[in-house]
């Protein structure tokens, strides 16, 4: 039987048929056109239609960025060099370059100090944000904010030496005495400090800004791209610790503590940033000492500073919140105190979750920062609606100007949220 | 033999006040008290003392003085003789006005963004992401000028319009775009059943409510019969008859008719002038709220798993049912919540009227009246107090929200 059916059988392949090459519309660019442009009629249209707006908008803005003017003095020589055809007047970038970065009255010389203090401020906020870098570069993050007070206030190197001697002390006291009670520790820091900055502030003479190693230059000369900066940097850094007392304070069980953040956060929340700004502006001066001047930066700071720090504080809530119970309890059973308890195991953990809430307010917080040129100060915006286009040389180039502080926001902004969702993959612990 | 032993009975020290856990907590908050209550002194008596030295004090009748100062932009009865209360009251009607109007093109271009960025179409849902990455990430402030700066700018002058070969034309001989505004046809009722326009006006909403109402009615009664006897019965024709028909009889009433602008000496008069700065603020509050809410609505897509669309299909629904009864509900339940939250940021943000001139409250009582009474901390706690009102009005709606459609759990 079995030798006749293989008898039978006439024809036997002795190799495998090479495999036929798949058909043209299936491979290739042709496939993934016909399967992501024009799978069906309505999305043919709709690919129809995008091409054309992408068309429209490049056939109006190509000529006008390529044609571009960068190097007359003023609007009218730029509309002589193009001669009536379109083009873009960039040269008032170039011509206002320093203004638009540092504003118009921080003195030129100096430019250096906020240029270093920036390259810095890159160094330090480094180990923060990559957590591969050696811990020891984070003493210098310490040492940075009164690094870059003194680079671009200047004047005298005490004010932020004894600052920062009075953290350094507090920190000491804390270290010695928190192993008995966090409470003593904490009370023991604060009193420390305002002993040293109240001792070294009056040690320091009246005349040692006059001739300092760096001119000093008061905070109302700030301004241009450097301001935005400068606030957005301060205030986040500031906010985050305050936003998360705030939200610990919020789950607290002790009701007096829990109703003073519940209303300061709720109250900061429902109302705009600019009637803050107002605040700052023109309200928060009663408030101080009758002989006391505290000048408007600072002040800005002290409500742009509140405003994140409420909405940090929510974040940080979530994050909070989103920590299974299970995690409360087994610190409790293992028999850490609270603040031992919030340090070790629960804050690690919330502050991961927010992060990317943290960082959505900061960039939102950075945006903000724009807002300052409504109570005129001269931030980047300020500047352009200001001092620049109400210049006779300058009256009349609002896309250049409106584009370019667009593109910087948007470089900085975009940056930012792209390293947040670097970090978010990254802290992704859990293997899904 | 057994000995009971009392508990050990501990004198009150002065230590347990910081390492008992059950004094510990009375104590912080002592504490806390004595801190707030020194600020608060500290704060106050500097208030004080600054305002004696200033020669001021808080009072509120400067509300009842004439204002002095002219508004274009109005929803109300209004000139310069009128109080800042009124100018205030403008303001605050403005604020409304552009907020609600942004809330609804924002939510308009989100969902169509958020939706599209979802696409199979490669080059169109990278087309919208460009869209929420671009106006995600620079400040509104900057759009609110770019867009003022097109409205006056770019537009042209009303002069533009005259003459046999006029460099510009009106859309539909009824529409003009002009770098003053925006003049839209107004309808009127050349023949209405109340005097005053607003009357008419709220007679027509009338008829929509008693439509809307039978419309519901007539759904209920569909969806009783679809129980009774599992056939819904057809209820699109006489659906469209009660929405349509009251308005169509009422307009043949009274005599609709639409008021066209003309331009008339240097400017247009008639029909509705729709200022170029509230232009400008509407439309960039709604093109940069949209871009947060496609977000919001395409993660709420995205969080429904694919699980419960193939589950819908296997029970056989159409697909359009089980986007209506599957997807769509399970998605609200998620994009609302945020959509609240953005609502919110468009009435905060709209406050930056000032900086484009439309007279909102900001504007108004934060601007023109605080600069000209000097009254800063009274017209600054009004303003406050508005904005909280507004906000904590809109997060109870959205609180009652959430309870609504909550997931009825164990």
């Amino acid at each position: 039987m079995s030798d006749q059916s293989t008898n039978s059988v006439a024809f036997v392949a002795e190799g495998t048929i090479p495999p036929s090459p798949p058909p043209a519309r299936e491979t290739g660019a042709v496939k993934w056109l016909r399967e992501n442009l024009f799978s069906n009629i309505p999305n043919s249209i709709l690919t129809i239609v995008s091409l054309y707006v992408i068309f429209l908008v490049l056939k109006n803005t190509m000529p006008w960025m390529l044609n571009g003017v960068w190097t007359t003095s003023s609007l009218a020589q730029c509309r002589e060099v193009l001669n009536g055809e379109t083009g873009a007047c960039f040269s008032v970038l170039t011509e206002r370059w320093n203004q638009l970065l540092y504003g118009f009255k921080y003195p030129v010389d100096e430019y250096w100090r906020p240029n270093l203090a920036l390259l810095f401020m890159i160094v330090a906020a480094a180990p923060v944000l990559f957590f591969d870098l050696p811990r020891k570069l984070l003493i210098f993050t310490a040492i940075y904010p009164f690094l870059a007070y003194w680079l671009i206030w200047g004047g005298t190197i005490f004010v932020p030496l004894i600052a920062l001697l009075g953290f350094v002390v507090a920190g000491m006291v804390f270290q010695t005495f928190s192993k008995g009670s966090f409470a003593i520790g904490f009370f023991g820091a604060v009193i420390a400090a305002f002993v040293v900055w109240l001792g070294g502030g009056a040690l320091i003479p009246e005349s040692a800004s006059e001739n300092a190693f760096l001119s000093s230059v008061p905070s109302r000369d700030l301004g241009g791209f450097m301001l935005n900066l400068m606030l957005g940097a301060t205030c986040v850094s500031l906010s985050l610790p305050i936003g998360i007392v705030l939200a610990l304070g919020r789950q607290s069980d002790m009701p007096l503590i829990k109703w003073v953040c519940v209303i300061f956060i709720e109250f900061v929340r429902g109302v705009p940033l600019i009637t803050l700004l107002f605040v700052a502006s023109v309200m928060l001066s009663y408030f101080f000492p009758p002989e006391s001047t505290v000048d408007l930066f600072l002040r800005v700071v002290i409500m742009i500073t509140m405003f994140a720090s409420a909405y940090i504080a929510e974040v940080i809530r979530g994050g909070l919140a989103a920590l299974p119970k299970g995690q409360y309890e087994a610190a409790d059973s293992i028999g850490l105190a609270y603040p031992q308890a919030m340090r070790l195991i629960i804050l690690p953990q919330a502050l991961k979750i927010s992060i990317p809430g943290i960082v959505n307010v900061a960039v939102g917080l950075f945006k903000d920062t724009t807002l300052v040129s409504v109570i005129s100060m001269f931030d980047l915006v300020g500047m352009i609606r200001g001092p620049i286009l109400a210049s006779t040389e300058w009256n009349g180039v609002y896309w250049e100007l409106l584009g370019f502080a667009a593109l910087l926001f948007f470089i900085v902004c975009y940056g930012i949220s792209q390293y947040s969702q670097w970090l978010e993959r990254r802290l992704a612990t859990d293997h899904r | 033999m057994t000995t009971t032993t009392d508990p050990h009975k501990e004198s009150f020290r002065l230590s347990m006040l910081i390492y008992d856990t059950r004094y510990r907590s009375l104590t912080f908050q002592a504490i806390t008290a004595v801190v707030l209550a020194l600020c608060i002194w500290y704060l106050g008596n500097n208030l004080i003392q600054n305002l004696r030295a200033a020669g001021l004090n808080i009072a509120f009748d400067f509300l009842g003085d004439p204002s002095g100062y002219d508004i274009n932009q109005r929803l109300v009865e209004y000139d310069s003789q009128s109080t800042h209360a009124r100018a205030a009251l403008v303001g605050l009607l403005n604020t409304v006005l552009v907020a609600f109007l942004a809330c609804v093109t924002a939510t308009i271009f989100g969902v169509i963004a958020g939706v599209l960025r979802l696409s199979n179409n490669w080059l169109v849902s990278k087309l919208m992401a460009g869209y929420v990455e671009i106006f995600r990430n620079i400040p509104v402030l900057i759009w609110i000028i770019i867009i003022f700066t097109i409205m006056t700018a770019v537009l042209p002058g009303p002069r533009a319009f005259r003459g046999d070969d006029p460099a510009a034309s009106m859309l539909f001989s009824s529409f003009a775009f002009t770098n003053r505004g925006v003049y839209i046809p107004m309808p009127w009722f050349e023949n209405g059943i109340f005097a005053s326009p607003t009357m008419n006006w709220l007679l027509v909403l009338a008829g929509f409510a008693l439509s809307w109402f039978v419309a519901h009615r007539i759904n209920h009664w569909a969806t009783v019969k679809q129980e009774a006897t599992g056939i819904r019965p057809k209820t699109l024709l006489p659906l469209l008859a009660t929405w349509l028909v009251p308005f169509l009889v009422l307009m043949l009433i009274m005599g609709l008719s639409w008021e066209t602008p003309e331009l008339k000496g240097f400017n247009f008069r008639g029909g509705i002038k729709i200022g170029g700065p509230l232009i400008a603020l509407w439309f960039a509050l709604s093109i940069y709220t949209g871009a947060f809410i496609a977000e919001n609505v395409r993660a709420g897509i995205q969080a429904i798993s694919k699980g419960q669309t193939e589950a819908a299909a296997a029970l056989g629904l159409r697909p359009r049912r089980v986007m209506n009864l599957v997807v769509l509900p399970q998605a609200l339940r998620v994009i609302i919540p945020p959509l609240i939250s953005q609502y919110l940021n468009i009435t905060k943000n709209s406050s930056l009227a000032i900086a484009v001139g439309y007279a909102d409250i900001t504007a108004t009582l934060g601007g023109i009246t605080l600069n000209q009474t000097g009254r800063a901390i009274e017209s600054v706690l009004l303003l406050m107090l508005f904005y909280l009102t507004a906000s904590l009005l809109i997060s109870l709606g959205m609180n009652a929200y959430n309870a609504s459609v909550k997931l009825k759990e164990r």
